[in-house]
C-alpha cells in the first residue's frame, strides 16, 4: 500500500493517476529553463554531468529554453568546469564559489542549491544518480516540496511540455514513466552511463551568472576530517571502459573465471560479471554489471556464460557492440546481443584470447614499422 | 540512548513475476522480506545499543501485514516496534512517505524519548530511490549522513559521531553532532542471529499499531496519493530488439576458425577499434 513513485501494483497506477491533469498553480508558471547540477569534486567533474548536459540539451531545445549548468566549488576552483559546461552545450552557467563548497557536504550544498532554485526558478533540475546526486536531490526536493524521480534511464518532454522521466522498477522487470505535473522544478536523477557524453565544442561560450552566498563555517555542523582515496590498483573502471569482458554462471566455477580476466588483459579491457558471481564470491561487488551493479557503455562488450536476464540487460544495452557466447541457443542474451556464438565459453575464451593476442601483436609490429 | 530504525517490508523481488498481458506485478504468493539494506541499519543500531545502553525502536509505514517484518526485528533484538498503517497512506511517493514517517518518528519520540540517532537503509529494493532517508532528515531538520560504510566513533557524552562515507573515488571521514540520520551501506556488518530470549519475547510482544489519527497525522492532504507530487503515468515492459543476434557459424568449425570469424565480425562492425586496442593493450 505504501509503494512509492513506481506503484504499478496499485490499479490506480493505470487508472486515476494516469488521468491526473496538469493544473500548474500561477506562482509556478514563471519557472523556466533546464538546469544540470554539475558534480565537481576535488577539481574533477563526474562524467555523468556531461551525459546530463547532452540529455538536457535535447529537452531545452524541445522546450525552446536555455540549458544551464550549475557549478558549485571553492574560490577560483570552477573555471575549467564552467568552460566545459559551455563546451558540452550549456547556454548559461550559474556559479557559486565559496570555501564551504570546496568538498561536498549536504548542508551547504542544500542551502545553495535551494537558494538558486528559489531565486532563478528553473522548470527542470537534473542531477546524476551518484552518491552525491542522490544525497543532495533528496534534501533539495524535500525542502522545495517538489517531485523527484530517482535513477532514471530516459528523459523526454511530452506534448504539453512536461518532463517524462522513465526508470526501471522492480529490479528492472518493468519500466515506468513518472511526471511531476503540478510542482516546480521537476527533478530527476539519472544513472551514469545510460546516455552518451555529447560532442565537445572547444571555444563555445555562454553567459555566466555569479551568485554570492553567506555560509559561515561555524554554522555548518558537519566537518570533513579527511578524505581517504581508494587505492587505484584494485579499483575497477567498468562504467567508463571502452571494452568489457564479463562472465556468468556459465563459467561454471571460480577458477574458470580466470579465462575472462585473461581475455580482458590481452584486450586491455575491464572485466566484470553477473550478480550470482558476487553472491558466490568469485568477484567483488564493484565488478557486478546490471541493474543493481554498474551500467556500462563500452564500444565492445563480450559476455561469456551469461543468460541475459533483464536485470543484466539494462546494464549493458548501451554498448555499441555486444558479443554473446552461450551454449543455449534460446538464452535471452541472444535477443539483444549483436553477434552470438552458440558454444562452450570455457573452450572459446582461451582460443579467443590467443587469437586476439596474435592479431594485436601483429598489428602492433605493423604500426611500429610505419 | 534511543535509536529509531526505519525498516520496510518489501516483496522478495527475486520471485516477482510480471503479468505478460497487463504488465502488472503479480504479488499473489510472492513472499515478503525485510528490505535487505535495512538489516545493515538495524544491526548497526543494535550494536551501538549493546555498547552504549538504551533502546532500539523499529518503525515502518505499510499495510497491516507489515507487522511480520517488525516482529522479525524483535527477534533480532529490537526493543520495540511500531507500525503506521492507514488507507490514507496508499500510493505515497517518497515525499509523502517521508512526511508520514517524520510525524511517526515525532510521535515515537513523545512516547519513548527523543532519538539520538535515526537509521535507514541505503535504499529499498522495490522503491529503489534512496530518497526517503534524506527526506525524513530534512523534514525533521536533522543532519544526514548517507552511504555510511563505518561508524568510526560514537561519543554519547560529547554528542558527536564520526563516520566513513562512501564518495566518488574514496571515503569521506565526517564528524557531526547528534541527533542525526544515518543511512547504512550494504555489506558493512553481518546481522546477528538473535537470542532465544529475543525470539520468545518477539512471539509474545504486541506490535504497536497506529493509524493516522493515533500517530497525530491530521493533514491528510499531505499523505498518500494526494500528498505525492509525482505521478506514475505509464508502466510497461522493456521492448525487445527487432532482430536477434547474428550467429557465427559453428557447425564443423574448429574453435580457432570460430574465433577468427568472430574477430572478423568485430572489426567489421567496429572499425578503428583494433587500432585503439593495439594502443591500450600495449600500455600494459
Ligand atoms: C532485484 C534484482 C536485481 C538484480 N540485479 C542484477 C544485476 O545487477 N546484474 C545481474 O547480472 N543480475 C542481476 N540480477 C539477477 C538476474 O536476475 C539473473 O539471475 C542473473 O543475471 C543470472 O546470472 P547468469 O546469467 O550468470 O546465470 P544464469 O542465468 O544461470 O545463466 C547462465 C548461462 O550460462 C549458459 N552456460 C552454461 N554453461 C555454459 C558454457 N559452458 N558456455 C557458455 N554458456 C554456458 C547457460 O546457457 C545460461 O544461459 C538481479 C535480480 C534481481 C531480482
Ligand atoms: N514505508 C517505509 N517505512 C519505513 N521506512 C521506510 C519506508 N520506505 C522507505 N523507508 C526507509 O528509507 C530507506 C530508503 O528507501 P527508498 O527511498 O525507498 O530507497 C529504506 O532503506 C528504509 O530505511
Amino acid at each position: 500500500m505504501n509503494d512509492k513513485a513506481p506503484a504499478p501494483a496499485a490499479p490506480a497506477a493505470g487508472g486515476t493517476r494516469a488521468s491526473a491533469k496538469k493544473e500548474l498553480p500561477d506562482h509556478l508558471k514563471s519557472y523556466k529553463h533546464v538546469w544540470v547540477l554539475v558534480e565537481l569534486e576535488r577539481g574533477v567533474v563526474h562524467p555523468v554531468s556531461w551525459e546530463l548536459m547532452g540529455e538536457g540539451r535535447k529537452l531545452a531545445d524541445q522546450l525552446k529554453v536555455d540549458l544551464c549548468g550549475v557549478v558549485l566549488g571553492p574560490p577560483g576552483g570552477t573555471e575549467k568546469a564552467v568552460a566545459d559546461c559551455f563546451g558540452y552545450g550549456a547556454d548559461v552557467c550559474y556559479v557559486v564559489e565559496h570555501e564551504a563548497l570546496s568538498e561536498y557536504r549536504n548542508e551547504p550544498y542544500t542551502v545553495v542549491a535551494t537558494e538558486l532554485v528559489n531565486k532563478f526558478q528553473p522548470e527542470i533540475l537534473l542531477l546524476g544518480a551518484t552518491n552525491l546526486g542522490r544525497d543532495l536531490a533528496g534534501s533539495v526536493a524535500t525542502t522545495l516540496l517538489t517531485g523527484l524521480t530517482a535513477d532514471c534511464t530516459e528523459l523526454a518532454v511530452d506534448a504539453d511540455g512536461s518532463l517524462a522521466a522513465t526508470r526501471p522498477t522492480f529490479g528492472g522487470s518493468l519500466l515506468c514513466t513518472i511526471y511531476t505535473l503540478n510542482y516546480r522544478p521537476q527533478m530527476a536523477t539519472m544513472r551514469p552511463r545510460v546516455a552518451a557524453v555529447p560532442v565537445y565544442v572547444p571555444g563555445r561560450t555562454g553567459k555566466i551568472i555569479r551568485h554570492e552566498v553567506s555560509l559561515p563555517e561555524e554554522d555548518i555542523i558537519t566537518k570533513i576530517l579527511a578524505f581517504l582515496p581508494d587505492a587505484t590498483s584494485n579499483k575497477s573502471n567498468l562504467s567508463y571502459a571502452d571494452v568489457v569482458v564479463a562472465g556468468g554462471l556459465g563459467m561454471q566455477n571460480g577458477d574458470n573465471f580466470q579465462l575472462v580476466r585473461n581475455l580482458a588483459s590481452v584486450l586491455g579491457a575491464e572485466w566484470g560479471g553477473s550478480r550470482p558471481l558476487v553472491q558466490k564470491g568469485w568477484i567483488t561487488s564493484d565488478r557486478q554489471i546490471g541493474q543493481t551493479g554498474k551500467t556500462i557503455r563500452p564500444r565492445l562488450y563480450i559476455s561469456a556464460g551469461i543468460s541475459g536476464a533483464i536485470q543484466h540487460r539494462v546494464g549493458v544495452e548501451g554498448a555499441d557492440l555486444i558479443v554473446a557466447i552461450n551454449t543455449d541457443k534460446n538464452a535471452p542474451i541472444f535477443d539483444f546481443a549483436h553477434v552470438g556464438i552458440i558454444a562452450d565459453a570455457t573452450k572459446v575464451l582461451p582460443a579467443l584470447t590467443e587469437s586476439f593476442r596474435r592479431r594485436l601483436a601483429a598489428a602492433s609490429t605493423l604500426s611500429a614499422a610505419e | 540512548m534511543h535509536i529509531i530504525v526505519c525498516i520496510k517490508q518489501v516483496p522478495d523481488s527475486a520471485q516477482i513475476r510480471v503479468h505478460p498481458v497487463t504488465n502488472t506485478i503479480m504479488r499473489q504468493g510472492v513472499p515478503t522480506i525485510i528490505n535487505p539494506y535495512d538489516l545493515f541499519a538495524l544491526e548497526e543500531a543494535l550494536r551501538l545499543r549493546d555498547e552504549h545502553g538504551g533502546e532500539v525502536t523499529c518503525v515502518t509505514m505499510g499495510p497491516p501485514m507489515a507487522d511480520n517484518a517488525l516482529r522479525k526485528c524483535l527477534t533480532y533484538g529490537a526493543d520495540r516496534a511500531v507500525l503506521l498503517t492507514d488507507r490514507f497512506f496508499a500510493g505515497s511517493d517518497t515525499l509523502a512517505t517521508s512526511y508520514a514517517l517524520a510525524l511517526l518518528i515525532k510521535k515515537v519520540a513523545e512516547n519513548w524519548g527523543e532519538p539520538d540517532l535515526i537509521f535507514c537503509g541505503k535504499q529499498t529494493i522495490d522503491g529503489d530511490t534512496a530518497q526517503v532517508g534524506p527526506g525524513i532528515a530534512k523534514r525533521l531538520k536533522l543532519l544526514q549522513l548517507t552511504y555510511v560504510a563505518k561508524i568510526e566513533e560514537f561519543d554519547l557524552e560529547k554528542r558527536e559521531i564520526t563516520i566513513h562515507r562512501r564518495a566518488e573515488g574514496g571515503i569521506q571521514v565526517l564528524k557531526t553532532k547528534l541527533p542525526c540520520l544515518v543511512t547504512m551501506l550494504e555489506g558493512t556488518n553481518e546481522m546477528r542471529r538473535g537470542t532465544m530470549g529475543d525470539a520468545l519475547r518477539a512471539a509474545r510482544s504486541e506490535i504497536i499499531t497506529w493509524n493516522a489519527a493515533a500517530a497525530g497525522i491530521t493533514e491528510l492532504a499531505l499523505c498518500g496519493l494526494k500528498g505525492s507530487p509525482t505521478i506514475v503515468k505509464k508502466v510497461y515492459a522493456p521492448s525487445p530488439r527487432a532482430e536477434k543476434a547474428y550467429q557465427i557459424e559453428v557447425e564443423d568449425k574448429s574453435v580457432d576458425q570460430i574465433c577468427e570469424a568472430l574477430i572478423g565480425e568485430v572489426t567489421k562492425r567496429q572499425p578503428g577499434l583494433e587500432k585503439d586496442l593495439v594502443k591500450t593493450s600495449s600500455d600494459y
